[in-house]
């Protein structure tokens, strides 16, 4: 595969460290029993072991959004890159952000290819 | 329990299954593509499904019946033990959003239905491929079986099965019924059938849960009540806790880790995983399937809402359903009740067509014929999907119910240990064929002997799913030692038969293949979205 220069495949970049954090915030969390594992604080009658568990489920959801949204981000970056590498000019803009848009990225070569 | 038949809750009951039952036949005109005849489109929908279909699909599939009365049995068993529920399906998203969208795209470029096919192609080996086949269809029958089990708590209480003395035919036709019907639409509809069901499914539990959460707290006191009375509960029988003791969160942590590790393991996760229709639905439904978590913890705190209704049931599994009874509207009973009962059906569904699409394709395919045309591997599929619901019933009605239990339980063991030559292979050809094959035995054969020697106070083998961590001097989730266990000898062996230069086999994917998507040269063109009919 013919990378972009900069954010080509495996390429850390800090956007691709916070999606990494993002997703493995959860494991930290939950995995550490012993962090929530009690009953105070109370809320409305449920104890704190039950409650906190059930905001991870927003929280957590919250998180893979934003890893979602940020990966489309990063492969747009990608597409983008991998466009004036090749001096391609595929239309980019109108589809930006809807799931149709994510094909051309994630393949540069197949894009090429048209 | 009360007496004799709960006429309107079953009425309700009855109301919801025929139509549901109608759905499901019907569902075979719904999207019918051309080629009617082929694996892709009776065990996979077509590849079609959109991103709420797939919602629908999939959450109608991971929380089955079977979890709607266990867990919240588990709850009014143990306590707070029981409630790794909840953290389990918290990290399931985080990890499959990972490595769920390579799936599908390999499996798009490549064609194939199940995960032993890109096991197959990754790893050009039939062996391996056959080890993930058997375990996906050995995890996925007494799953099936449990499904039945849900159904049977629902009638049981429902007051239809008959007492202990009318004979076994009479007791088990409603169940017979039930059963007949789910084959005969899962035959004619594929993987369409529960897709649209899941939609009746759903709303019916999310209602249920909604009302029971906010209606039974204020019937019995408020949940400081509920809570108190737990708590005493717990604490009269020296057992259990309404928080988890020191000595039991590393059993927590395990239990929830190697859960949220095996779930997209089980060949109906990826079933409904395939059938969607790009990439992107895929990785939108890991953000948007958590709401069913949330809706699971809701319906664990019903645990402590039956314990604290003084309910006595010596089978934990009828004390949700029995709560149901106690607290609502014989009418709204019945509606919770048919929530449970077509929760069973969708998952049914869909594990039967999932492990008859592995037989199809890896084990007839790949071994008795290999010639078959789509049509025949088509037929095939039917023809198994039946033969595996027979099976489950046959299960559940000749056996002790504890023996599909103990399956089970053996089921989501032994299904971890595909992970790695599934998960691994998605992201990387290192690992050597054999050395995942030696691995895998390894990791099930400590699983099966560990689950063995469980005793608990009922019974004498199979008494649990957590033992000592060999090492470690905690106690853990089996699945879990025996998944690590099973890591360490694949990376071992791998160093091994690499230096052999064992014959590592052919790889038929490329590196484009994992991240392509609908619209790539070589994957199918996203279909039109729905013919008409349909709400998406």
């Amino acid at each position: 595969m013919s990378d972009a220069p900069g954010v080509g495949r495996g390429a850390v970049t800090p956007l691709r460290v916070v999606i990494g954090l993002c997703l493995v915030a959860p494991f930290v969390a939950m995995l550490w029993v012993g962090s929530y594992a009690k009953t105070d604080p109370v809320f409305i009658g449920i104890p704190f072991f039950y409650w906190y568990q059930m905001l991870w489920v927003l929280i957590s959801t919250a998180l893979t959004m934003t890893a979602y949204k940020l990966w489309h981000l990063d492969q747009r970056g990608r597409a983008a890159a991998s466009r004036d590498a090749s001096a391609a000019s595929a239309a980019s803009s109108g589809a930006l952000g809807t799931p149709a848009s994510s094909d051309a990225p994630a393949n540069p070569k197949g894009g090429a290819a048209e | 329990m009360k007496d004799g038949v709960n006429g309107v809750a079953l009425g309700v009951f009855i109301f919801f299954f025929v139509a549901v039952t109608a759905i499901g036949f019907l569902a075979a005109r719904w999207r019918k593509a051309e080629n009617e005849h082929s694996l892709d489109e009776w065990g996979l929908g077509g590849r079609s499904f959109g991103t709420w279909i797939t919602w629908f699909l999939l959450g109608g599939d991971l929380y089955t019946a079977y979890t709607f009365v266990a867990v919240p049995a588990a709850i009014y068993a143990a306590g707070a033990s029981g409630f790794f529920a909840v953290p389990y399906t918290i990290l399931v998203y985080p990890l499959v959003f990972t490595f769920l969208p390579r799936l599908w795209s390999v499996s798009h470029r490549h064609g194939y239905v199940t995960t032993s096919d890109f096991v197959r192609g990754r790893f050009g080996s039939k062996g391996l491929s056959l080890a993930v086949a058997v375990t996906g269809i050995l995890a996925t029958m007494p799953y099936i079986a449990l499904q039945l089990v849900g159904i049977q708590a629902v009638l049981d209480v429902m007051g239809v099965g008959g007492g202990e003395n009318t004979n076994w035919f009479v007791k088990d036709l409603p169940l017979l019924i039930a059963f007949g019907v789910l084959a005969a639409y899962t035959y004619s509809s594929g993987l369409r059938a529960p897709a649209l069901i899941a939609f009746v499914k759903d709303a019916l539990i999310y209602i249920v849960i909604a009302v029971a959460i906010i209606y039974i707290p204020i019937k019995l006191g408020g949940f400081d009540d509920i809570f108190a009375s737990a708590g005493e509960k717990f604490a009269k029988a020296g057992a259990g806790g309404v928080v988890p003791a020191a000595g039991g969160q590393w059993t927590y942590a395990t239990l929830a880790l190697g859960s949220a590790l095996a779930l997209f393991m089980y060949p109906h996760s990826i079933t409904a995983t395939l059938s969607s229709r790009s990439r992107e639905v895929i990785r939108r439904n890991t953000t948007i399937l958590p709401l069913y978590s949330l809706m699971l913890g809701l319906l664990a705190l019903l645990g402590f809402m039956a314990i604290a209704d003084g309910i006595s049931v010596k089978n934990g599994q009828l004390a949700i359903p029995q709560l149901f009874e106690n607290m609502f509207p014989d009418w709204f009973a019945g509606v919770a009740f048919a929530a449970i009962g077509i929760g069973a059906l969708v998952p049914a569904a869909i594990m039967s067509i999932a492990a008859a699409n592995l037989f199809t394709r890896n084990i007839y395919k790949d071994f008795i014929k290999p010639d078959a045309t789509p049509k025949e591997e088509t037929r095939v599929s039917k023809i198994v999907s039946l033969l595996v619901k027979v099976g489950a019933l046959v299960f559940v009605l000749t056996m002790d119910k504890t023996v599909a239990i103990n399956f089970q339980l053996l089921g989501g063991i032994w299904i971890l240990q595909t992970f790695p030559a599934l998960v691994g292979g998605l992201f990387t050809r290192w690992f050597h064929r054999w050395a995942l094959l030696g691995g895998w035995a390894v990791g099930m054969v400590y699983g099966t002997v560990a689950a063995y020697g469980v005793a608990s106070p009922t019974q004498k083998h199979f008494g649990g799913s957590s033992d000592d961590i060999p090492g470690i001097g905690e106690i853990g989730y089996i699945g879990l030692t025996a998944f690590v266990l099973n890591v360490v000898v694949t990376v071992v062996l791998t160093f091994v038969l690499r230096a052999a230069k064992a014959p590592e086999g052919i790889d038929e994917t490329a590196a484009d293949d994992y991240t392509a998507d609908a619209g790539d040269p070589g994957v199918e063109q996203e279909l039109p979205a729905a013919t008409a009919g349909t709400t998406h």
